[in-house]
């Protein structure tokens, strides 16, 4: 500092410390607008449209206005349904068997590697293979396939729900701690009893987190669903009928010309986006808290 | 255990029915111990269920797979490799086309072209400002703004891509109709890269736009994730040297970290190629390649997005899987080299310790 020299470096390097902590605040800023950008208009746009109708009525013919997305909330909830009864199964099974039993083996560092192959297959690449699994072939005995149907939609959401909840499983239960298990065994409980009754149980608010993840990322799915639900302007509960679903019906209402629908569009999306966010606050409030904390 | 087979099955309920009088008191204790502990039956079968959950990923990820293949083999015989990068002539017309469902002529160049632009538009917008975000989170952040702000970029991640889609239809485009692209016509109009010729304002810079908005959090959350795996003592020694904070973020955390940053650009670079639903309703949807970048265009997956359930004819099918096959194998590929840079760097550190 005793010369002119360093003191000019030194301011220098101040400036640019300066002007870097500027730039990252930038940075987080712009982060932040677009975020705040798109739930204010959401709320805005939504709150308008959603009224009693919006959740008891289908939709009108395109002239009349009013109308709702009843059967497409329904068609959400079924097609949800049977993705969780194929993805969370699978999902727990396959992670308590990386966790459990095949610790450190080939296999399962080859399960691993598929699973997260599978997490990162592009939601529309799920769609095409459940429309060529399900959709084309008559399978006989199986009255879903061969056309267009609720299931083949529940399916590939179901696939896309494995990897999420499998890796999860199986971080939160190696996460519990080994003399737990082994206090299990001394006391002669059978090893499924042990893994089921100790381990998942006390795994068991980490795995939910995982599920209620996976749920909340394939609630809002479009793509595989274009080609196998297909969508449905009438109420269908049936397994074996195409059927309407929120996120496509919001997709094709953003791209129609029509005021009405578009506002439907919104009330849709509002609805959707307050399901996944309380999913994933929920997710963050039992990770917060609890024996597994500081881990999701 | 040599009496397993004298006694009743260990798991059949009729191993614990009282004891008989004639037994001895010493088998019938072991008989009872063995009707209750002996449950090597249950925990096979319990074992092997597992490992058949497990095994069933294989056989979902082999089954797209084979799917696939199988289902593309028409265009993949007709056109081969070519596929991806010929042109045609119209034959009416004698202009250059690339996709003509009609006359039978496919080739994916548009759309591995609109893919290739807009996930390189999108990574050009977003990796500085994921940058920003994390180098902010983890080094300047104040602790009571830190998690809130977490919390807020991980809701950006649980957005649905439709809502994305839905937002840039009505807010994004017309703002960029209005405001942005006069303005990057009139600044880089001289580069050629930007013609005033569209009046949508859909097209390649719309989908780069959103896509980078979505995939922020993603290279946000994993860049932080490696930078908090730097060790403190990297900084400490950097800041005893004498140098300001810049400087020790430069030299200490993100030299450190590049690899790793690297490995979550690539990550977000997977995401982004994959993303359908958002850039198919706003990239405009044509099978054309231009070389300014506020044209329309289409991507790999936003054509199968638009065209598959009213595909005609088993070419126009086979052509559309064949493109989902590319797009298949390219993000296993990409998924596959990013996991392996960010495991070089996080391994050994547990997950979000700080």
């Amino acid at each position: 500092m005793s010369n002119g020299r360093s003191d000019y470096r030194a301011q220098l390097r101040n400036v640019t410390d300066h002007m870097v902590t500027a730039l990252a605040v930038l940075a987080t800023l712009i982060v932040v607008a677009p975020l705040i950008a798109i739930f204010g208009y959401l709320v805005y746009k939504g709150a308008n449209s959603l009224n009693l109708a919006f959740f008891t009525q289908i939709p009108k013919p395109v002239g009349e206005s009013g109308g709702g997305m009843a059967n497409a909330i329904l068609g959400s909830a079924i097609l949800l349904g049977v993705a969780s009864a194929i993805g969370i199964p699978i999902g727990i099974g396959a992670g308590i068997y990386l966790a459990e039993f095949g610790r450190g083996t080939k296999l399962a560092n080859s399960i691993r590697f598929t699973a997260d192959v599978l997490n990162g297959v592009p939601s529309i690449v799920m769609g095409l293979a459940a429309y060529s699994l399900i959709v084309v072939p008559k399978i006989p005995f199986l009255p879903f396939t061969g056309h267009f149907s609720a299931m083949s939609g529940g399916v590939a959401l179901g696939f896309m729900m494995i990897p999420t909840v499998c890796r999860t499983s199986e971080e939160m239960l190696l996460m519990v701690p080994n003399a737990i298990r082994e206090a299990a065994l001394g006391l002669g409980v059978p090893n499924w009893r042990s893994v089921l009754s100790i381990s998942v149980k006390t795994a068991s608010p980490g795995i939910i987190t995982g599920c209620m993840l996976a749920f909340a990322r394939v609630a809002g799915e479009t793509a595989p669903l274009i080609f196998t639900a297909l969508g449905n302007q009438f109420w269908s509960a049936s397994l074996n009928q195409p059927i309407a679903a929120l996120p496509l019906q919001i997709y094709v209402y953003a791209l129609s010309p029509y005021d009405d629908w578009h506002r439907l569009a919104w009330g849709g999306s509002l609805v959707l986006i307050i399901l996944i966010v309380l999913a994933v606050s929920l997710v963050r409030f039992v990770t917060s808290r609890g024996v597994l904390k500081g881990n999701s | 255990m040599s009496q397993v087979q004298l006694q009743p099955g260990p798991n059949e309920p009729g191993s614990q029915l009282p004891i008989q009088l004639s037994a001895t008191a010493e088998s019938a204790q072991r008989r009872f111990l063995l009707s209750r502990g002996n449950s090597a039956t249950a925990d096979r079968f319990f074992s092997w269920l597992m490992l058949l959950c497990g095994v069933s990923i294989f056989v979902i990820v082999a089954l797209i797979a084979f799917e696939l293949v199988v289902r593309s083999q028409l265009t993949w015989h007709k056109f081969g490799l070519g596929f991806f990068y010929r042109s045609f002539t119209d034959p009416n017309t004698h202009l250059t086309t690339y996709w003509d469902p009609v006359n039978q002529l496919f080739s994916a160049r548009p759309f591995v072209y609109g893919t290739m632009v807009s996930s390189m538009l999108a990574l050009l917008i977003a990796v500085p400002l994921a940058i920003g975000l994390a180098v902010f989170l983890t080094e300047m952040c104040p602790r009571v703004l830190r998690s809130p702000l977490a919390f807020l970029t991980e809701l950006l991640a649980a957005i649905p891509s439709v809502i994305y889609g839905l937002w840039a239809v009505f807010v994004l485009v017309p703002l960029l109709r209005e405001h942005v692209n006069p303005l990057l016509v009139n600044l880089l109009g001289w580069t050629g890269l930007f013609t005033n010729d569209n009046p949508t304002g859909l097209g390649y810079v719309a989908a780069g736009t959103i896509l980078a908005i979505m995939i922020l959090p993603i290279i946000s959350s994993l860049t932080r994730e490696v930078m908090i795996a730097v060790p403190h003592s990297q900084r400490e020694a950097v800041l005893a040297l004498g140098a300001t904070r810049w400087e020790m973020i430069r030299m200490g955390v993100l030299r450190n970290a590049r690899i790793g940053i690297v490995g979550a650009v690539i990550l977000g670079l997977g995401r982004a190629l994959g993303e359908t639903m958002a850039v198919a309703m706003v990239i405009g949807a044509t099978p054309e390649i231009h070389k300014s970048l506020l044209s329309n265009g289409s991507s790999m997956a936003t054509v199968i997005a638009n065209e598959y359930a009213e595909a005609v004819g088993d070419m126009h099918l086979s052509a559309l899987t064949e493109i989902g096959l590319a797009l298949f194998i390219v993000t296993i590929i990409v998924n596959f080299f990013a996991q392996l840079l960010i495991w070089g760097v996080t391994r050994g550190t547990p997950a979000q310790a700080r």
